[in-house]
């Protein structure tokens, strides 16, 4: 049984490590997200703002010539189809309902790529709260139209300076913030990881994809089960959300799609399973790629949403009882993949997403066989990357 | 506390010097990979009471800018867990203060938590400070093998923190007891403000079996004296590091700095 125990652990992997001056903070979400999150009015404004802001329930369509091509039944679940592009709004909904419900005035967050930077920027904005986001210096040269979308969005823009000046420094920093303004500031965490409740919390918000994929399949097919459901992983919350409402249905495959950037041995890749030990990074105890001595390894991915050294505490749990299949995709085949969806259904992913379509070569399965990859964003954002590649 | 047979010199020091004990925090390999114990004996010699050695992390999380960098240059010097035992061996033949370690857990966990402790003991360190180590898992996992080898374990408290939680704290801490005086990251603040002298006083008057001492936003003279009035005496950590960072000569300089603020 997959389930969180009350301690914040998956299995051997969870917990709250955190500097005793978030104390109060944590305390005070972990007290309350159940029960403000159970309420019907929580319930209502929730799934109001999912249907008529995010544009849910987002499409569980049909991959016709991909199927073809692959030989087994392809969905595709439009995740990229949600306000923003992405499912990371999904979570940011959530969670600055939380906020107001929890009285907080103020709201920070830590972005990578921008997306959930943009996600967040935009809640913000829909609820009138001041919005500061932490990004790394060379993730904000990176990535300067999300940037602009979220100054355009009101949000402030703040740079990470330290160490590799990426993701994993932008989360640093976000909790260095939330430490000095502890009293009237929510955190959005963008994905599966920090400290419990966070793991937890934001999975459930993303729960909805597979809630969705449930009822939508069995529409389509005649059964809630898909045979397998394929997910890019970097920190993990697409994939938490595909996977939810399956972790305890032991006849469906679940499948993580990892990056390996230059490949798993090259010294330059993400894909923390292969590479990473046990350890604690940012509040919590999971797998993430560390030196002997325990510090914290940069990884490496093309695409800026995987490019993290952990993964969150329930994938780690997933990959250590062997409930998920993790395959590791290099950045070159992932932009390859990238290229046959835009050209066989005519979408574009964002390369994340293009990890996961890339799997289908990497997993056994028949013809018969049901398939529900969860395409998680769109590529917009990342034309500049599939323009200095260029393969196409 | 068990005052009577102990020989952690942390609890010799309190059972005799109730204040203006000066704790110094520095980065262990910084500025330079070998100035370890260098600084160690300049503390020791200048006057302070407690030696708080830092082992560097990459992901420093409670701190702020100045001990970040310090971190990352003493990583780039080559400093590790595995290093820093090497260099303090031989410590306790020229080092006679307390000497606490303050790091991060993970270093700690990947050296195995009962092998760092044996060899903390070995090498006759005193205590531990690890900012993101909850009571709790402390409690589950780890206070035993602390105990087993004579390791006083130091917990955080901020204004934040409940009076509920400080006195569970006390309960469970041995040593001392860290008070941040703003809720913040290390080296954030300078001064120290009424708001802050309330939070002193609010936890003077809780009668805390363990000694305070404040840490965060001391930096000399006035700030040490002032924090000194509302607990057993100050913690320096941002503000030393900036006064090694450019030193031409460790030794002269942090003896006067030192004795700036002791005085």
């Amino acid at each position: 049984m997959i389930k969180i125990d009350e301690k914040g652990f998956y299995g051997k992997f969870g917990g709250a490590y955190i500097p005793e001056m978030l104390h109060p903070n944590i305390e005070e979400l972990r007290e309350n997200y159940e029960q403000i999150m159970a309420t019907p009015e929580f319930q209502k404004e929730f799934r109001g703002l999912l249907k008529d802001f995010v544009g849910r329930p987002t499409p569980l369509y049909f991959a016709s010539r991909l199927s073809e091509k692959y030989g087994a039944k392809i969905y595709l679940k439009r995740e990229d189809l949600c306000h923003t592009g992405a499912h990371k709004v999904n979570n940011t909904v959530g969670q600055i309902i939380m906020a107001k419900k929890l009285g907080k005035k103020r709201i920070i967050a830590e972005t990578g790529a921008g997306q959930h930077g943009v996600a967040t920027a935009t809640v913000c904005a829909l609820m009138g709260m001041d919005c500061t986001i932490y990004m790394g210096a060379v993730d904000i040269q990176r990535q300067r139209p999300n940037v602009e979308r979220m100054k355009i969005l009101g949000a402030k823009v703040v740079p990470a300076t330290s160490g590799s000046q990426t993701l994993k420094d932008a989360t640093n920093e976000a909790m260095r913030q939330w430490i000095n303004n502890p009293v009237d500031t929510h955190y959005i965490i963008g994905s599966v990881v920090g400290p419990h409740p966070y793991p937890e919390m934001v999975a459930r918000f993303q729960s909805v994809i597979s809630e969705e994929i449930k009822w939508q399949l069995k529409e389509k097919e005649g059964t809630e089960n898909p045979d397998i459901i394929i997910a890019c992983v970097g920190g993990g919350s697409n994939a938490a959300g595909a996977f939810f409402h399956y972790y305890n249905v032991p006849q469906v495959r679940l499948v993580a799609a990892e990056a390996a950037g230059l490949g798993v041995t090259s010294g330059k890749s993400a894909a923390t399973t292969v590479l990473g030990t046990s350890g604690i990074l940012h509040g919590s105890k999971t797998l993430l790629m560390q030196t002997e001595d325990g510090q914290v390894v940069e990884p490496h991915s093309i695409s800026a949403g995987l490019d993290y050294p952990g993964i969150g505490p329930v994938h780690a749990h997933l990959f250590d009882i062997g409930r998920a299949e993790f395959v590791a995709v290099e950045d070159e085949d992932a932009m390859k993949a990238g290229i046959e969806l835009s050209r066989t259904e005519g979408i574009i992913p964002a390369i994340e997403t293009a990890h996961a379509i890339h799997a289908l070569n990497l997993i056994e399965y028949s013809k018969d066989d049901i398939i529900v990859i969860n395409l998680s964003g769109r590529g917009d954002k990342d034309l500049d990357t599939y323009i200095k590649w260029g393969g196409y | 506390m068990s005052q009577v047979l102990t020989m952690n010199r942390i609890d010799n020091l309190f059972q005799t010097k109730k204040e203006r004990v000066l704790s110094i925090y520095f980065t262990a390999g910084f500025p330079k990979l070998e100035d370890t114990l260098t600084i160690m004996q300049a503390i020791e010699s200048a006057g302070a009471n407690i030696i708080e050695v830092g082992v560097p992390y990459s992901d420093p999380i409670a701190d702020g800018p100045t001990i970040q960098d310090s971190n990352q240059i003493a990583l780039d010097n080559g400093m590790s867990l595995k290093r820093l035992f090497e260099q303090l061996q031989d410590m306790r033949q020229t080092v006679s203060l307390p000497v606490v370690l303050m790091g991060y857990l993970n270093p700690i966990i990947q050296y195995g938590m009962e092998a760092f402790c044996k060899k903390c003991q070995e090498i006759g360190v005193d205590g531990l400070i690890l900012p993101d180590l909850p009571m709790q898992q402390y409690l589950d996992e780890f206070k035993e093998v602390f105990d087993k080898y004579d390791l006083r374990n130091t917990f955080l408290i901020s204004p934040q923190t409940s009076e509920k939680r400080i006195r569970e704290i006390d309960t469970h801490s041995n040593g001392f007891i860290y008070m941040v005086s703003a809720h913040s990251i290390t080296g954030a603040r300078t001064g120290i403000s009424e708001e802050q002298i309330a939070y002193f006083q609010r936890v003077e008057a809780m009668n805390l079996k363990n000694p305070r001492l404040i840490g965060f936003g001391i930096s000399d003279s006035e700030t040490f004296t002032t924090a000194s009035k509302y607990g057993n005496g100050a913690i320096i950590g941002s503000a030393f590091i900036k006064k090694i960072k450019e030193s031409q000569d460790l030794k002269s300089d942090i003896e006067s700095y030192i004795q700036s603020v002791i005085h």
